[in-house]
């Protein structure tokens, strides 16, 4: 039945928002993890997202379309990659965490750019959830059906 | 056939409420990955699908007549159609979550009004069963 179809996809996209709220959290808490080195220094963390679909390998190539199969059935996150952006070093002799020249380095975290990724992923996680409970009501419907 | 035949007194709703349930996957698809880069929304063209319906019901079968004849990949009730984006996004991704989220709602009340219609046909044929 494809409606159950429906409510494995919205929940992949539930997983996949959360994990994107997840990276977003972790990385305002670190913005103000400071070191004494490039190496040790707390990067902004970022998931990839990709299409969950079935491998073509996998498929029987004869087989009519399979719309199941063809659709996609969600999202994924392919990958959580740290940011490549220039790590934010200040001028502070006097920090505990200064290395032997006076230098710290700050996180290359974006706090404005957090804060608007946040609300971006709450707000794609409120939509599969509509999606969520939009199928299971048709689901609910169509259980009712003869009565 | 007997007037009564499951086959000949639903009509074409049953289709329809499959066909319903099937677009409410593919626009959950496209929802689900309204962040993913490079993704295309896709949606099914449910006229073309009911058009496709009326001529196979009027229309002659094929068959194969020899094992070498390959079937054909193809389901002429339900082709993927790509969505034209109205603005374009530095990701490549199509999808727009409004004019999805306005599609799929529609869907599912057209879902719901199919469901209505197939109800009924079997109320009908329960009366008529029970005869009073």
């Amino acid at each position: 039945m494809s409606l159950s179809n429906v409510i494995n996809i919205s929940g992949t996209g539930m997983t996949a928002q959360s994990v994107r709220l997840n990276t977003t959290a972790s990385n305002l808490a670190n913005a103000q993890s400071v070191s004494s080195s490039i190496e040790e220094t707390y990067r902004a963390r970022k998931p990839i997202f990709q299409q969950l679909q079935e491998p073509w390998h996998e498929r029987d190539i004869l087989a009519p379309v399979d719309l199941e199969h063809d659709v996609g059935e969600g999202v994924k996150v392919r990958a959580i990659v740290e940011k490549d952006a220039p790590l934010d070093i200040r001028y502070e002799p006097t920090h505990p965490f200064a290395d032997e020249n006076g230098y710290v380095y700050y996180p290359n975290v974006n706090v404005v750019e957090e804060m608007a990724d946040m609300i971006s992923a709450s707000r794609s996680f409120t939509v599969n959830v509509e999606v969520f409970n939009t199928a299971k009501t048709m689901m609910q419907k169509t259980l009712t059906m003869g009565q | 056939m007997s007037a009564l035949g499951f086959n000949n007194s639903l009509g074409i709703h049953d289709n329809a409420l499959l066909v319903r349930a099937e677009r409410s996957q593919i626009l959950a698809n496209n929802l689900a990955n309204a962040d993913t880069p490079h993704f295309k929304a896709r949606d099914i063209d449910f006229q073309a699908i009911l058009r496709g319906e009326v001529e196979r019901s009027k229309s002659l079968a094929v068959n194969r007549t020899d094992n070498a004849h390959i079937p054909g990949r193809m389901r002429e009730e339900s082709e993927l159609l790509y969505r034209f984006p109205y603005q374009p996004s530095i990701d490549d991704n199509t999808v727009d979550p409004n004019v999805e989220k306005a599609q799929f709602t529609k869907n599912s009340i057209d879902y719901s009004s199919s469901f209505d219609f197939l109800n009924r046909k079997f109320k009908g044929l329960d009366g008529a069963l029970r005869g009073q």
